[in-house]
């Protein structure tokens, strides 16, 4: 609004504002002696627009000069639309590498929208009545004969409806009525299977091949080095095929070579291949894949809340929310000297369950 | 009607507006609701364009998510990708996900619409949270308001919900991992944990079902809820009337401000282009979820750095602050405390601001309308509060960004974690003790100002050498401000025995309200606003300073 200050010298005496001076109310409550009684409303200030016409005329030239720009960055848009290609990237200085679509579009639509918002917010604080206007709140309650007039109403419905008199038809009714949604609810129960032993078993199985995940390929004991971290998953899952994603989300698989002298877990000794150890990549806590590997440690940590893991101590939980080790796979070599499956996982892989025990 | 001097015709017939009222007056009987609400005042103050930011960024994700609906594929069928994102050529992905990339690669302005709906969304969730915070601390919740105070409550609460559910939808590996930690959490539920997870995901996690269902609650059962809510908000403020705050001439039993026409349809119509047009401009600028870069989801692929959108981010600290206590109990079962605690206090946390204008209605007992809005100072107990609530809310974000503290301020996750385990205990209580405190501090100079006037700065010299300052009363303006607060008096336990000497009964609860209420209105919870005679007997002795 400031920009809409005038020289002081076009505006003629006679349009100034009267001199601020006593409320009525003030002078009134001063003489009751209370200095903290409400002064009511402070005179309203007249704005500049409000005695010269010529800033008057200022704001409406900057309120239509507002419209025109949002009319001109419409036409920009659709301008935008048509002539920019979906596919091309510029360079602008400080995004980078921009799609040019995106940022015409945007900034066009922007500039639009903000124009006729900034045109309309001027035009009301410059020239509509800047009058405080006050009006008077009555209570939300109702008054009592109201009250007493709806409550008759309501007990000469009740009483018409017998409803308190006929004991057999309300205590069917709220029968029925409890009854009913009944239907909804057994409906639900084709949402989804029964848990059955779904999430008992993966699978995993004595024979299967431990495949690479990035290569495809089958992994033989000599492909593991100490200090790496490899996933696999069982031979015959295609990352094509239907399950693919459900058999995954259980079977996915972590492997790292540890010197058989630094485990310390007497079973885990015993489930690993010449110190290779198998683990289920699916964190206990909610399911995260556990993929962040520290060799000096053996610890592994899920990105997703840092749950983390001692892979040299039967994937102990040694910090954060998991609440037991992850499950260890039974591996072993094949006649062809490739790793595979002593058979499935001991127990269930990924979160725990009330059924899990 | 002025034109009608210029009609050459009498007056037979009315102007073309006036006949078209007039139809629908004859059918919806428009002419009475006018009357009452064309002119209706609406008091003006920053902070109430906290919830037209709400509302309007509300509809701005309704009209951008329609349009996402005519081109987004809610099916998690593989598909081999083939659109015009060149690294992600022949990669096997569901139909959501290849159909987000279309919809930012390959339908012209398809990108500025998704950003549109996603930037749109957090401000629509951060001004809500924001307008919350607004109406408690200045107690714009009180009576008649408290069922408002729930709509918006719920509102708050559906509109994160259909945040998460909206950014699952393409299928990315960030948003795949969520749906993940959601199935793990549905198993940690007691007894009927692993039905539920097998009812709402069709099957074992992921399947095929999860995507096309949270298609139908995103776009229809949660908007719709979302819709009725927004308009039952309206409607209530529009029947209470604008709160406001005090000040010269603003009571309890008025309102006082600008008329909805023309002064409000101009603002708050011009405000709603404003936001759109900053919420554009925004997303032509800056990038958001950028789900190309991420890839399509795989169950047993994750990316470091795995966050939340922001509103979800308190629940996510839950989840990574709880220590991982599961128990197998005698029966054979698991009860994963780990997972099922925080599933159970993120709604605590939100029922705690939910219930609170009850609560405090219940230790004052007052039955009076409120339309005046508290200055928080003024109600320390409240304020510190809702103070300690949002520290609460700051630990659990800082639990749930754990990573990206570690990484960006180079500390341990470890110390961190721990600093939010034993925070979420003791930060709440302290923010509360030293927020009270503060209040306190500012209602004493609120009487100071009124007793002895303003600092004005300036040093005078006394005759025998003493320096003073110079202090300038206040207005009466002013004086009323600082003084208009109500100072309730505490509650008190009735006497021990009744007039006849026989022993009083008091409960245990009504003792603990005592209690309560003690606290917020006690000696130590509030400073006595200056009297009249205090204010006089100062300002009647001269050379006083």
């Amino acid at each position: 609004m400031s920009s809409e200050t005038g020289p002081h010298e076009t505006v003629s005496d006679e349009n100034l504002p009267a001199e601020q001076g006593a409320e009525p109310g003030t002078a009134a409550e001063k003489a009751n002696g209370n200095p903290f009684a409400d002064p009511g409303l402070p005179p309203h200030d007249d704005r500049i627009q409000d005695i010269d016409e010529r800033a008057a005329k200022r704001s409406e030239r900057t309120v239509a000069l507002l419209f025109v720009v949002s009319m001109l960055a419409t036409i920009g848009f659709i301008a935008s639309y048509v002539i920019i290609p979906v596919e091309q990237y510029v360079y602008l200085f400080p995004l980078g590498h921009i799609s040019a679509l995106n940022f015409a579009l945007g900034m066009t639509l922007g500039v639009a929208l903000f124009c006729i918002g900034a045109g309309a917010v001027h035009w009301s604080r410059t020239l509509m009545s800047g009058h405080e206007m006050v009006q008077d709140r009555y209570p939300i309650g109702a008054e009592e004969d109201t009250k007493s007039a709806a409550l008759a109403a309501f007990g000469d419905g009740a009483r018409d409806s017998q409803l308190g008199r006929r004991k057999l038809i309300r205590n069917t009714m709220f029968g029925a009525l409890a009854l009913v949604p009944l239907s909804g609810v057994v409906l639900l129960r084709d949402l989804g299977p029964l848990p059955e032993e779904k999430l008992r078993h993966t699978m995993w199985e004595r024979g299967l091949r431990l495949i690479n995940e990035n290569t495809m390929e089958p992994l033989r004991p000599e492909d593991i080095v100490v200090g790496s971290l490899s996933f696999a998953m069982p031979e015959g899952l295609e990352p094509e095929g239907h399950d693919f994603h459900t058999e995954i989300a259980k079977a996915a698989l972590m492997l790292v070579r540890l010197e058989p002298e630094d485990i310390k877990d007497p079973q885990e000794l015993d489930w690993s291949y010449e110190g290779i150890v198998a683990y289920s990549k699916i964190c206990t806590h909610v399911g995260c894949p556990v993929s962040l590997y520290e060799q000096q440690t053996h610890h592994v940590l899920c990105p997703c809340h840092q749950s983390t893991f001692d892979l040299a101590d039967g994937a102990r939980v040694i910090f954060g929310p998991a609440g037991h080790p992850l499950p260890q796979l039974r591996i072993g070599v094949d006649d062809e000297g490739y790793l595979m499956a002593l058979g499935d996982f001991a127990e269930p892989v990924g979160p725990s369950f009330w059924e899990r025990g | 009607m002025s034109n009608t001097e210029h009609n050459p015709r009498p007056r037979a017939k009315a102007p073309a507006g006036e006949r078209v009222a007039d139809w629908a007056d004859g059918r919806l009987g428009i002419y009475g609701a006018a009357k009452k609400n064309l002119r209706k005042v609406f008091p003006d103050h920053w902070s109430f364009l906290l919830g037209e930011i709400a509302l309007y960024s509300f509809v701005i994700i309704l009209l951008t998510g329609v349009y996402l609906t005519l081109f987004f594929k809610p099916s998690m069928a593989e598909v081999h990708y083939h659109g015009s994102y060149v690294p992600m050529q022949g990669v096997v992905m569901s139909e959501a996900y290849a159909s987000t990339l279309d919809i930012s690669f390959d339908v012209r302005g398809g990108l500025l619409m998704r950003q549109i709906h996603h930037w749109a969304a957090l401000i629509f969730l951060v001004s809500m949270f924001v307008h919350m915070l607004r109406v408690f601390f200045t107690g714009a919740f009180r009576k008649p308001r408290e069922l408002n105070w729930l709509f918006g409550f719920l509102l708050l609460v559906l509109g994160m919900f259909t945040g998460f559910t909206g950014y699952s939808l393409p299928d990315d590996l960030l948003s795949g991992t969520g749906l993940r930690f959601v199935q793990g959490a549905v198993l940690s539920v007691p007894v009927i944990g692993t039905y539920l997870a097998m009812f709402l995901y069709g099957g074992e996690f992921p399947g095929t079902d999860i995507i096309p269902r949270l298609f139908a609650v995103h776009v229809l059962l949660l908007p719709g809820l979302m819709l009725g809510l927004v308009v039952a908000h309206l409607i209530l403020v529009f029947y209470h009337k604008h709160t406001q705050y005090p000040g010269p001439g603003r009571t309890n039993k008025n309102v006082v401000g600008f008329p909805l026409m023309p002064v409000y349809m101009a603002k708050a119509g011009g405000f709603f282009f404003l936001v759109f047009g900053v919420i554009a401009a925004i997303s032509a600028v800056f990038q958001i979820n950028p789900v190309w870069v991420i890839g399509p989801y795989r169950p047993d692929q994750v990316s470091t750095n795995a966050q939340p959108d922001w509103y979800m981010g308190f629940s996510e600290g839950l989840i990574r602050i709880m220590p991982g206590w599961e128990w197998v109990i005698p029966t054979g079962h698991t009860i994963n405390f780990g997972v099922f605690v925080p599933l159970m206090v993120f709604p605590l946390v939100l029922a705690v601001m939910a219930l609170y204008p009850f609560f405090e209605s219940w230790v004052t007992k007052d039955k009076r309308e409120h339309h005046l809005l508290d200055r928080p100072r003024n109600a320390p107990t409240r304020t510190g509060i809702g103070a300690a609530w949002i520290s609460w809310y700051f630990v659990m974000l800082v639990g749930g960004g754990n990573d990206l503290w570690a990484i960006f301020f180079d500390m341990s996750i470890n110390a961190i974690t721990w600093f939010a385990r034993i925070g979420f205990f003791a930060v709440p209580i302290l923010t509360f003790l030293i927020t009270r405190r503060i209040c306190l501090g500012l209602q004493r100079r609120d009487r100071d100002k009124v007793l002895h006037g303003r600092e004005t700065g300036i040093i005078k010299r006394l005759p025998h050498g003493e320096f003073v300052e110079v202090h300038e009363p206040l207005p009466q303006d002013q004086l009323h401000l600082l003084t208009q607060h109500d100072q309730p008096k505490p509650a008190e336990l009735p006497p021990p025995t009744d007039g006849h000497g026989v022993r009083r009964k008091v409960g245990p609860v009504e003792k603990l309200r005592v209690r309560i209420n003690r606290g917020y209105y006690g000696p130590k919870a509030q400073i006595p606003k200056p009297t009249v005679r205090e204010y006089e007997e100062i300002t009647s002795g001269h050379g006083h300073h």
